[in-house]
């Protein structure tokens, strides 16, 4: 937390952080995330021009117009952001991608996209605004309905749903984890992790749509997310600069074994705190598991589902440059004549 | 065959006994898969290395082993380098095709075929030359899997010593071929000596042809326009490179690959240009997208199928104003098409790339040191037109070997266009007050960008492909979507005038103009000469780019008739012309071939000679 209420690391007020106004339906929980967003942008001291908005297309894709509106944003095309973000991202290390995407954006039109980015591990947070549902054209299903779950005008749903958390852990994500916008505590407590984390970092949230999916059988509901998420652990961050102080700040506060600390590459440190579940996300099968529990159950669990030591990112694992390759100097963009002189010598 | 009979079949040929020097083609048959490329490669390199003009177009099925593939060789004292449409000598070395390889020869002709086969001479008015293929390789330890390969040496001996091509030169071609690897040089060395020794102690001569030395290669390199255009892509600054592969434009990053030493960090010694192997073409476009719209030079390379993928991140780019290359090597479509045939069937389709209004710019390459030159400039324009760039070789230029000028060093610095950094950003608002992404300033359409990470307040702006206005603010208004699509057309006009200029040949008669593009440049050059032996004089224009430009126009009013060669189906610049000047178009005829070969130069003759005589029939009539 910043040490001065109204202005951050930065000099800069919250205000300093909002976007344009949102024009979503009121209630979506989208606006939600859109201010724990600006909220926690402002607590770390993000620097907006550093940061890249991403999306694709659908009510999710069209958020990142409400916040950062300091921040380069590119609204590109249906469930093809991850391709876009590769190439900002490998292009300039230095930027910082926050990509916010649906769950027809994701799983069903990107989810190609979707599986090739985890597996490149493209450093940035992917946020999927998870409603179940398609808003902008009007209440279809979207392959995270509930199996068996009846929409006004499609009738029911026979197809069992995709579970894009499980599809990141599958696909050697290195940081997964699931939450509801109803629970904007958990949902700021994990942005931050993701910003800290080293590659891609996905943030599957429930994020009821409040005119099409939004009755109390949907898992997709407000009613639902209130009557029945269970935190898998509370999550607090200790921020670089605090951790010096940890000690002090651990002692007396919680019993041993209550607490996993998961340190992130920038030095930032993820605190698990124990709930009534025994659960360690650093353990593959133990987090495939848990989802397939979930699935069978109806649950919604929430939290760090997944975490490992990131792997090497595209950029590291394509040995390129650490300079970002947008801010080469001319005379690095073209070699020598000489080198084409020999060149055409050596072909004649 | 008895000695007498092999009199009588040369005197029966005894007057086209005329030495035939430096000027006939070849056809190789064989199985692909099998090497012959290698051998064939060879070849043509001793050739050139002899100092005459020659070219190599490889004719191949999309197979990996075993289907039949030929390749056409052609020398020419005179220079030209356009496939013919006949071929005087066959080695026919697939028995599988030989009956039609043999049955295609025109009187006169040559075959080259192994003994082994016990083919019987199916022709009397052709040479026949049986040779020991299997029974040269047996003199060899040679692995079992290895031999059909070192086999095709057998007939590059053969063909030396039958047609003159000195040993030495075989030597340094087998070398440039193996980059000077010994051990391959060797071996297939002593094959192809083995195999001349053989023919110089039991072949007689009985053909006319021969190849002599001459110095018209000197100076200059053999190369395809993929390796050609990755170069001029290393030299234009490409940060970023993004395919999913495709024949027949994977050699092109293949080769990018091969180039990326010339651009390594100095100081790390790391790569500075990232490619990335995507998943579809969606994916490579997506990713490039991403790269230059935030700051780098990004390209793709991809053929026909991937530029149909890539419409929808097309027509963003271009709506979106975002800079980027897009390399299609064009081969037959639609669909998988003839995907190992070349064609210029891309045309109109990537012109107007895109749903709703857009007008791509298209870059033309006639040759490989087009295809470098293009490779570096398509960059600057991209950046000058914040837009994308699309650049159409084809098969027959990007695979095939040819012979070329060494490519000249870019003219002019790398130019990034209207492009502000923080300072940039910071003076331009000091003189006017105001930025906004898509306000045109300076009246040519093309308004001042900033990329991310740009350390100013005010730097950022929205990217989107949905109606904006020219602050980059979201908006449905039909007003405003009616200015933007005014300001891009004003930028369409601006590329109008940054486009390569077109090539024009005017004949002072200005009766009869042809108007061409791209690899077919030497059957029209050809072609041309032709006519003018037989008293038809032709201006020519090579068009170079897209939009066309007033040049065109202009060579199209000043003839009376004018002819558009092209190797496509339905005569797609054809129709381009004819949407570019609705009026007085009735005078320009579509000669389009498209049946997957290159151009050759009898196709334009031989239609241009019968419509320029028809024509002359017709004007006598009235």
């Amino acid at each position: 937390m910043p040490r001065n209420a109204r202005t951050n690391a930065l000099g800069l007020s919250r205000n300093d952080y909002r976007g344009g106004k949102s024009t979503l339906c009121p209630g979506c929980g989208h606006d939600s995330i859109s201010n724990q967003i600006i909220r926690i942008a402002w607590e770390l001291g993000l620097e907006q021009h550093n940061v890249i908005k991403m999306s694709g297309i659908g009510c999710s894709s069209k958020t990142p117009a409400y916040f950062l509106g300091r921040s380069h944003a590119f609204n590109a095309i249906h469930g093809r952001m991850p391709s876009v973000v590769t190439g900002a991202t490998t292009v300039n290390n230095e930027l910082v991608a926050m990509g916010v995407s649906g769950d027809g954006d994701t799983g069903s039109i990107g989810l190609g996209q979707y599986k090739h980015l985890l597996r490149r591990n493209v450093p940035m947070v992917y946020i999927i605004e998870n409603n179940g549902v398609y808003g902008l054209t009007k209440g279809q299903f979207s392959a995270t309905a509930d199996e068996g779950q009846f929409l006004k005008y499609y009738g029911d749903n026979d197809l069992p749903p995709i579970d894009l958390a499980l599809e990141a852990i599958v696909s050697n994500c290195t940081f997964v984890a699931r939450s509801f916008s109803g629970d904007p505590g958990q949902v700021q407590a994990l942005l931050k992790a993701s910003i800290a984390h080293k590659g891609t970092a996905v943030l599957d949230i429930v994020s009821p749509c409040v005119t099409f999916n939004n009755a109390p059988d949907s898992t997709k509901s407000y009613p639902y997310g209130r009557e029945h998420e269970i935190p898998l652990h509370d999550i607090d961050l200790l921020a670089p600069d605090f951790v010096e102080e940890r000690e002090e700040i651990l002692i007396g506060e919680y019993d041993e074994g209550q607490v996993i600390e998961v340190p992130m590459h920038d030095g930032t440190i993820v605190r698990l705190k124990k709930t009534d579940r025994d659960y360690d996300p650093r353990q593959r099968v133990q987090a495939i598991q848990l989802l397939e529990e979930a699935r069978m159950d109806n649950l919604l669990l929430t939290g760090l589902l997944y975490y490992e030591e990131p792997r090497m990112t595209l950029a590291e694992s394509e040995n390129l440059s650490e300079r970002p390759l947008t801010q080469l100097p001319n005379d690095m963009l073209r070699p020598p004549r000489e080198a084409l002189d020999q060149l055409m010598q050596s072909m004649m | 065959m008895s000695i007498a009979e092999i009199q009588q079949q040369t005197e029966f040929l005894a007057e086209e006994r005329e030495s035939q020097v430096n000027d006939f083609a070849f056809m190789v048959a064989t199985k692909n898969g099998s090497g012959s490329q290698t051998s064939n490669s060879v070849l043509v390199r001793s050739l050139f290395h002899m100092g005459i003009p020659v070219n190599g177009k490889n004719l191949f099925p999309s197979n990996i082993k075993g289907l039949p593939t030929w390749y056409t060789i052609r020398v020419s004292g005179e220079g030209y380098i356009a496939r013919r449409d006949t071929t005087e000598i066959a080695i026919a070395m697939n028995e599988l095709t030989a009956a039609e390889d043999i049955a295609d020869l025109p009187e006169g002709g040559v075959v080259i075929l192994p003994q082994e086969w016990k083919w019987g001479r199916t022709r009397d008015d052709i040479i026949w030359y049986e040779i020991p293929v299997k029974e040269t390789i047996r003199q060899f330890k040679i692995p079992s899997a290895r031999r059909e390969q070192v086999g095709n040496m057998v007939y590059v001996g053969v063909v030396s010593w039958l047609f003159e091509i000195p040993l030495e030169l075989v030597h340094k071609a087998l070398s440039d071929q193996f980059r000077g690897k010994a051990g391959p040089v060797n071996m297939n060395y002593q094959i192809i000596e083995t195999a001349w020794e053989w023919a110089r102690e039991n072949l007689v001569k009985q053909d006319p042809y021969r190849f002599a030395p001459l110095n018209l290669t000197e100076g200059k390199i053999l190369i395809t326009g993929n390796e050609a255009a990755a170069l001029g892509a290393t030299f234009g600054g490409v940060t970023f490179a993004s395919w999913y592969p495709i024949t027949p434009s994977t050699s092109l990053i293949d080769a990018l690959l091969g180039y990326r030493h010339l651009r390594k960090d100095p100081e790390s010694g790391k790569d500075t240009v990232a490619v990335i192997q995507a998943e579809d073409e969606i994916a490579a476009i997506g990713m490039v997208v991403g790269a230059g719209w935030a700051g780098a030079r990004a390209l793709t390379s991809t053929s026909g199928p991937g530029i149909s993928l890539m419409s929808e991140f097309a027509g963003l780019a271009y709506i979106a104003e975002i800079p980027v290359v897009i390399w299609d090597i064009t081969r037959m479509g639609p669909s998988t098409g003839l995907p190992t045939r070349t064609s210029q069937g891309d045309i109109l389709f990537t012109n107007f790339l895109g749903h709703g209004d857009s007008q791509q710019v298209v870059l033309l390459p006639r040759d490989p040191a087009e295809c470098f030159e293009f490779g570096w400039k398509s960059f600057d324009l991209a950046d000058s037109l914040q837009t994308p760039v699309f650049v159409l070789s084809d098969l027959d230029i990007g695979m095939n070997n040819w012979m070329s000028e060494p490519f000249e060093y870019p003219d002019r610095p790398i130019n990034r266009g209207k492009m502000l950094d923080k300072i940039g950003l910071e003076e331009f608002f000091a003189e006017n007050g105001e930025w906004y992404r898509y306000r045109d300033y300076d009246q040519d359409g093309i308004a001042w960008r900033t990329v991310p990470g740009t350390d100013h307040p005010r730097a950022a702006y929205f990217t989107r492909g949905t109606g904006h206005n020219d602050k980059g603010e979201y908006s449905e208004r039909s007003d405003d979507w009616v200015e933007n699509m005014e300001r891009l057309r004003r930028k369409f006009e601006t590329a109008r005038t940054l486009v390569p200029a077109p090539e024009i040949e005017t004949s002072p008669e200005l009766r009869i103009g042809i108007v061409s593009y791209g690899s077919n440049d030497p059957a029209v050059q050809e072609a041309r000469d032709r006519l003018r032996a037989d008293g038809i004089d032709t201006s020519y224009l090579r068009i170079r780019a897209l939009p066309l430009k007033p040049e065109v126009s202009a060579f199209i009013e000043q003839h009376e008739r004018i002819y558009v060669v092209e190797n496509n189906f339905d005569g797609q610049m054809t129709s381009l012309i004819r949407i570019d000047m609705p009026q007085d178009n009735s005078h320009v005829k579509s000669l389009a071939l498209g049946d997957g070969l290159p151009m050759t130069p009898g196709f334009v003759y031989e239609n241009i000679l019968s419509m320029e005589q028809g024509q002359d029939a017709q004007e006598r009539t009235y």
